[in-house]
C-alpha cells in the first residue's frame, strides 16, 4: 500500500512500489484525466503536480511519492477555471486536446515559478510538452495571457 | 479514400458520457421527442454534386437521424464523424444548429456510434467533412427549422409565411412565441419539408457559420481533464493487454517461454495471437498478448517474455539501400500516367535539359495518444467496442469479420482520438482486443506504447522522385518529365505487384498544374517490404516536395524569384481541361465531380500571391535568412505556403511562416486556422525530422528519443494564415491534410536562400 495524497484526497494505493506514477493514477486511482503519451519522459502527456511543481508521472515510481501531495488536471481549480484553463478556453487552443491536461499542467507550474516569463522562457519551459497536432502557436500566446491575470 | 481500396473479397460502462446521452436522445427518454422526417435533394439554394454519394453508405440527410429537442429545447444533434482534432465534430453540427436558428448554448452534440447504413459514410479521412457533408447538414437545420414554424403555425392558426424562427424561439403575430422544447412534439408531426419548401438563410443571416465565433464542442472537458480518448473508457472487471509484436512484418514467433511473465504479480494470462502481415487490409500483425490487472503489469509481463521470432519474407529489409535502388529506377522508364504532347521530342530537341532526384523515407503518424481500444465479448456471442477511430464503420466489419461474427453482433462507441493524421483508420488494435476479449471471457483494453506504435505501424510510403525539364534558347520550359517510385497503398489490400493506383498518382503528380506544352508523368514499380499506409496528405507530400523544391532550383538555375518562376510555370488564368491538358481517362479529383471541383490555376497563383505578399516576398534580409514559397493543390483546396528560414546557432529555425488557403466557402474559418497553424509544425517536422528506417526488416526507432517531432523550441513561431474569402456558391473543399504538401518544399526553398545549401531528402535534418 502507498499512501499519497491526490488532488486533497488521500488515498491508500495497492499496487508494485515500481509502478510509474502515471499508471497508479490512471488505473488504480481511476483518473484518467493524465495522459500516457510515451512511458519515457519525452512528451509530457503526463504532466502533474507535487507540491506545486510539473514532474513527469510516469518517470515517478509510485515508492517515491509516499505522503506526497499530488495534483493532477482534474484537481487543478476547483470548478475547472485556473487561470491557463482560461486563457486555454479564451484562445481556443486545443486541436484533438490529448496532450493539453500535459501542456497545462506545466504552464500552471511555470508560471509559479515565473509570473512574468518571455516568449523565449515559455517556449524552452514549454518544450518537454510534444503537441503533435501543432498548436505551439496559440499555446505560448495562451500562457502569455494567462501570465498578464495571474 | 478508404473507399477505393475496399478490398474486393470482402465486401454499462463507467464514464461513457457520449454513449450515455446519445441513448437519451434516440430513444426520447426523459422528454426528448425525436423530428422524424425524410427530405430528398432540391434546389432551393444552389445545390452542388459531391463525391458523397459514391462513397460506402453515401449520404444521409434525414433529420431523424440526426436531430432531437428535448422538452425543456435542448437541441441534441448527432456528430457522425469522429473527432480527431479538425473539428468536424464542432463544425457540422454547427452548420445544423445555424440553418436551424439553434442557440449553441443550447446544443448537445452526440458522437454517433460506427453505423454507416444509418448516418451514411462515416470515414474520417480525405479531408471530406465539411467537403461532403456541409450542404447536407444545411438541409438537416433547415428542415428542423420549417417544421418547427409549421407546428407554430398550426397552433396559433396562422399562416406558416407569418411565423419566423429566431435563435431558439419561434415567433408569431404580434409577437407570440412558443420555445422548441413546447413544439418538438408537434414539429416531429409535421410532414418534412422539400427540398425547394424549405426557405434557407441567407448568407447575411448566418450567425455562426463563416464567422469562427463557436469553440469547439469538446472544449471545456479537454481543458478540465473530463474528455475521454480511447484508453479513457473502464470498465468493470476489465483486464489489459500489451502485446510484443513480430519485429518484422509478416514474421511469428517459432517458440515463446512466458514463465518470468507469468511471476509479475498482476498478470493473468498469455495469449498467442494469430499472424498478420502485408496485403492482410488492417489485420492485427499478431504476437505474445500479455492479459493482466494494470497496464504496468501488462509491460512488465512483455519485457520478460523470451520469444524466438522467426522474421519471415521481409526480414531482408533494408530501407537504405531500398532508396537508392528507388533512385535508380527512377532513372529508367516506368509505366505512363499522363502523356501530354510529345516529351521526348521535347527533351530531344530542347536547348538545355535540367533534372533533379528527390526522396522521402518512411514516416510514423505518432499521433499524440498512442492506439487502445477496448472490448467487451459477451456470452451471448455480442461485440462492444470502445475506440478512437477515424472509420469506425471499417473497424466493425473487420473486427466481426476476424471473430466469425455478423456485422450486426458488433457494436463500435467511437471516443475521442488523440490525433489520427490516417493511422486510426486502421483499427487492428481494435480487433486485437476484441480477440482478447473472446479468449479471457472478460473486458480487455489493448494499450500500445510509443515503442509500438513507431515500430508497429502502416507507415507513409517511401519514395524516389525525379523531374527533368526541357528548356528552350529563351529559358522557357517546353517539357517536364516527372518519374515517381514509391510502394503503394495498395500492397495493404491485394498481393504487391509493385503498381500505385491512379488516385496515389492524382495526388500532386498527374493532375500538375503547369502550363506546359510537354508532359509526361510515370510510376516505376515498387514492391513494398512494410505495411504502407496513408499519413496526412498521402502521396502529395512527396509529389509536392519534389516538385516544389525543383520549382525553387529551377528559378536558381535561371536567375530568376521563385514566385515569377511558379506564375511562369502556372500560366495564365484557366480552368484545367481534361482533353486539352491530357489528364489521364477516368482521373482522379479527389472524388469529386470534375465539373463541380474543376483545377482552377487563377485560384492557384492567387493563393501563392497571397501567401507570397504576406511575408513581403522579395525584401532584403540579413545573411543566413531566407524565404521560401510553394503552392501545391490537394483535397481539391489551394494551399500556399511562404517559409522564413534563419540559421540561429546552426539550427534552422521558422521565425516566420504565411499560409494561404483557398478552401471554397469558409464554414468555419477559426478551426480552418488552426488546421493551417497546426500542418506548419507537423509540415517542419516532415521537413526536418520524420524519417522511419528498417534494418533486417524491424524498424530502427522506437520512441521519441530517435524519432523526435517539432516542439515548442523550435516550431514556426509566428504563423499566419490567409483565407481566400468566397461566398457559398464556391464550394467548401478540404481543409485537414491540404495544408501539409507545401510546407517542406517551402522550408528547404528557405533554406537554399538562408544559405544556399541544397537538400534533396527528407527529413532534412534540423541543423545546418
Amino acid at each position: 500500500m502507498t499512501k499519497l495524497t491526490l488532488n486533497g484526497t488521500i488515498h491508500e494505493l495497492d499496487g508494485d512500489p515500481s509502478m510509474p506514477l502515471l499508471w497508479a493514477i490512471r488505473d488504480l486511482a481511476g483518473l484518467s484525466g493524465t495522459k500516457f503519451g510515451c512511458g519515457v519522459g519525452l512528451c509530457g502527456a503526463c504532466t502533474v503536480h507535487i507540491d506545486g511543481a510539473a514532474v513527469r508521472s510516469c518517470q515517478m515510481a509510485l515508492s517515491d511519492v509516499e505522503d506526497q501531495e499530488i495534483t493532477t488536471i482534474e484537481g487543478l481549480h476547483a470548478t475547472g477555471d485556473h487561470v491557463v484553463q482560461e486563457a486555454w478556453r479564451e484562445l481556443n487552443v486545443p486541436q484533438c486536446g490529448f496532450c493539453q491536461a500535459g501542456q497545462i499542467m506545466q504552464a500552471a507550474s511555470l508560471l509559479n515559478e515565473n509570473a512574468n516569463p518571455t516568449d523565449d522562457e515559455i517556449a524552452e519551459n514549454m518544450s518537454g510538452n510534444i503537441c503533435r497536432c501543432g498548436a505551439y502557436q496559440r499555446i505560448v500566446d495562451a500562457v502569455r495571457l494567462a501570465s498578464t491575470r495571474s | 479514400m478508404l473507399k477505393y481500396l475496399e478490398q474486393t473479397t470482402a465486401p454499462e460502462p463507467k464514464r461513457i458520457d457520449i454513449a450515455k446521452v446519445s441513448r437519451r436522445g434516440f430513444l426520447g427518454i426523459g422528454g426528448a421527442f425525436v423530428l422524424a422526417a425524410w427530405a430528398r435533394p432540391g434546389h432551393a439554394f444552389d445545390t452542388y454534386a459531391v463525391g458523397a454519394k459514391d462513397m460506402p453508405h453515401g449520404l444521409v440527410d434525414d433529420p431523424m437521424i440526426f436531430v432531437s429537442i428535448d422538452a425543456d429545447g435542448t437541441v441534441t444533434l448527432v456528430a457522425h464523424r469522429p473527432e480527431m482534432g479538425t473539428g468536424a465534430r464542432t463544425s457540422l453540427p454547427m452548420v445544423m444548429a445555424d440553418e436551424m436558428e439553434a442557440d449553441w448554448d443550447r446544443v448537445k452534440i452526440v458522437q454517433a456510434p460506427g453505423d454507416e447504413p444509418k448516418y451514411g459514410n462515416q470515414d474520417t479521412d480525405g479531408s471530406r467533412s465539411l467537403r461532403h457533408h456541409i450542404q447536407a447538414a444545411r438541409k438537416i437545420g433547415g428542415s428542423v427549422r420549417t417544421m418547427l414554424a409549421r407546428a407554430a403555425a398550426a397552433q396559433w392558426e396562422v399562416n406558416a409565411s407569418d411565423v419566423r424562427v429566431e435563435n431558439h424561439l419561434v415567433i408569431g403575430p404580434g409577437g407570440i412565441t412558443l420555445g422548441f422544447g413546447e413544439l418538438a412534439e408537434a414539429a416531429m408531426a409535421q410532414a418534412v419539408p422539400t427540398q425547394e419548401e424549405i426557405v434557407y438563410k441567407s448568407e447575411d443571416e448566418f450567425r455562426y457559420i463563416g464567422k469562427g465565433s463557436v469553440s469547439i464542442t469538446d472544449l471545456q472537458d479537454i481543458t478540465t481533464g473530463q474528455a475521454v480518448y480511447g484508453a479513457d473508457v473502464r470498465l468493470d472487471g476489465m483486464k489489459i493487454a500489451v502485446i510484443a509484436r513480430p519485429p518484422v512484418v509478416g514474421g511469428r514467433a517459432v517458440s515463446y517461454d512466458a514463465s518470468a511473465t507469468l511471476a509479475v504479480p498482476g498478470v493473468r494470462s498469455v495469449h498467442e495471437l494469430p499472424y498478420g502481415g502485408l496485403s492482410k487490409k488492417f489485420a492485427p500483425l499478431g504476437g505474445i498478448a500479455v492479459v493482466a490487472d494494470n497496464t504496468w503489469a501488462a509491460v512488465e509481463g512483455r519485457d520478460l517474455l523470451d520469444i524466438a521470432w522467426e522474421a519471415g519474407p521481409h526480414g531482408g529489409y533494408n530501407s537504405e539501400s531500398f532508396l537508392a535502388e528507388l533512385v535508380e529506377t527512377s532513372e529508367k522508364p516506368g509505366s505512363i500516367a499522363r502523356n501530354k504532347g510529345d516529351i521526348d521530342a521535347a527533351l530531344n530537341g530542347a536547348a538545355r535539359r535540367f533534372g533533379r532526384t528527390y526522396t522521402q523515407h518512411h514516416i510514423a503518424h505518432v499521433p499524440m495518444e498512442p492506439p487502445a481500444a477496448i472490448a467487451h465479448y459477451r456470452q451471448d456471442g455480442s461485440l462492444e467496442l470502445w475506440a478512437p477511430l477515424q472509420s469506425p464503420y471499417t473497424a466493425r466489419k473487420d473486427t466481426a469479420e476476424a471473430l466469425g461474427l455478423n456485422v450486426e453482433q458488433v457494436t463500435v462507441n467511437v471516443t475521442l482520438l488523440g490525433g489520427g493524421f490516417g493511422r486510426k483508420s486502421k483499427g487492428d488494435y481494435v480487433t486485437e482486443a476484441a480477440l482478447l476479449s473472446r479468449k479471457t471471457g472478460t473486458p480487455v483494453r489493448v494499450q500500445w506504447t510509443r515503442e509500438d506504435d513507431v515500430q508497429h505501424s502502416f507507415y507513409h510510403t517511401i519514395s524516389a522522385e525525379r523531374i527533368e525539364v526541357a528548356l528552350d534558347e529563351a529559358d522557357k520550359v517546353t517539357g517536364w518529365h516527372h518519374r515517381s517510385v514509391a510502394p503503394s497503398i495498395l500492397s495493404t489490400f491485394a498481393p504487391d505487384e509493385g503498381n500505385v493506383l491512379p488516385l496515389e498518382q492524382a495526388m500532386g503528380m498527374t493532375d500538375l498544374p503547369f502550363d506546359v506544352p510537354n508532359i509526361r508523368a510515370e510510376s516505376g514499380k515498387a514492391l513494398a517490404h512494410t505495411r504502407i499506409g496513408w499519413y496526412r496528405a498521402v502521396s502529395n507530400l512527396p509529389h509536392a516536395w519534389a516538385i516544389g523544391s525543383f520549382v525553387g532550383e529551377l528559378a536558381h538555375d535561371l536567375g530568376k524569384d521563385q514566385l515569377s518562376m511558379w506564375l511562369e510555370l502556372i500560366g495564365a488564368p484557366r480552368k484545367m481541361d481534361l482533353e486539352v491538358d491530357a489528364l489521364p481517362e477516368n482521373f482522379w479529383n479527389y472524388g469529386e465531380p470534375w465539373e463541380e471541383f474543376p483545377i482552377d490555376t487563377g485560384r492557384l497563383a492567387n493563393t501563392l500571391k497571397m501567401a507570397a505578399d504576406g511575408i513581403g516576398y522579395g525584401k532584403d534580409l540579413p545573411e543566413g535568412e531566407g524565404i521560401g514559397l510553394a503552392i501545391h493543390r490537394s483535397f481539391v483546396s489551394y494551399v500556399a505556403c511562404a517559409a522564413h528560414v534563419k540559421i540561429v546557432d546552426g539550427r534552422i529555425t521558422i521565425p516566420e511562416m504565411h499560409m494561404a488557403i483557398d478552401c471554397g466557402f469558409a464554414a468555419n474559418p477559426e478551426r480552418i486556422k488552426s488546421q493551417m497553424e497546426g500542418s506548419a509544425v507537423m509540415g517542419m517536422s516532415t521537413a526536418l525530422l520524420s524519417g522511419i528506417t528498417f534494418e533486417d526488416g524491424a524498424v530502427q526507432q522506437s520512441n521519441f528519443y530517435d524519432y523526435d517531432v517539432t516542439r515548442a523550441d523550435n516550431f514556426p513561431r509566428n504563423v499566419v494564415t490567409h483565407i481566400a474569402p468566397h461566398p457559398f456558391s464556391v464550394h467548401a473543399t478540404g481543409v485537414g491534410e491540404p495544408g501539409m504538401p507545401p510546407v517542406p518544399p517551402a522550408i528547404a526553398n528557405a533554406l537554399f536562400a538562408a544559405t544556399g545549401e541544397r537538400r534533396r531528402g527528407l527529413p532534412l535534418g534540423p541543423d545546418v
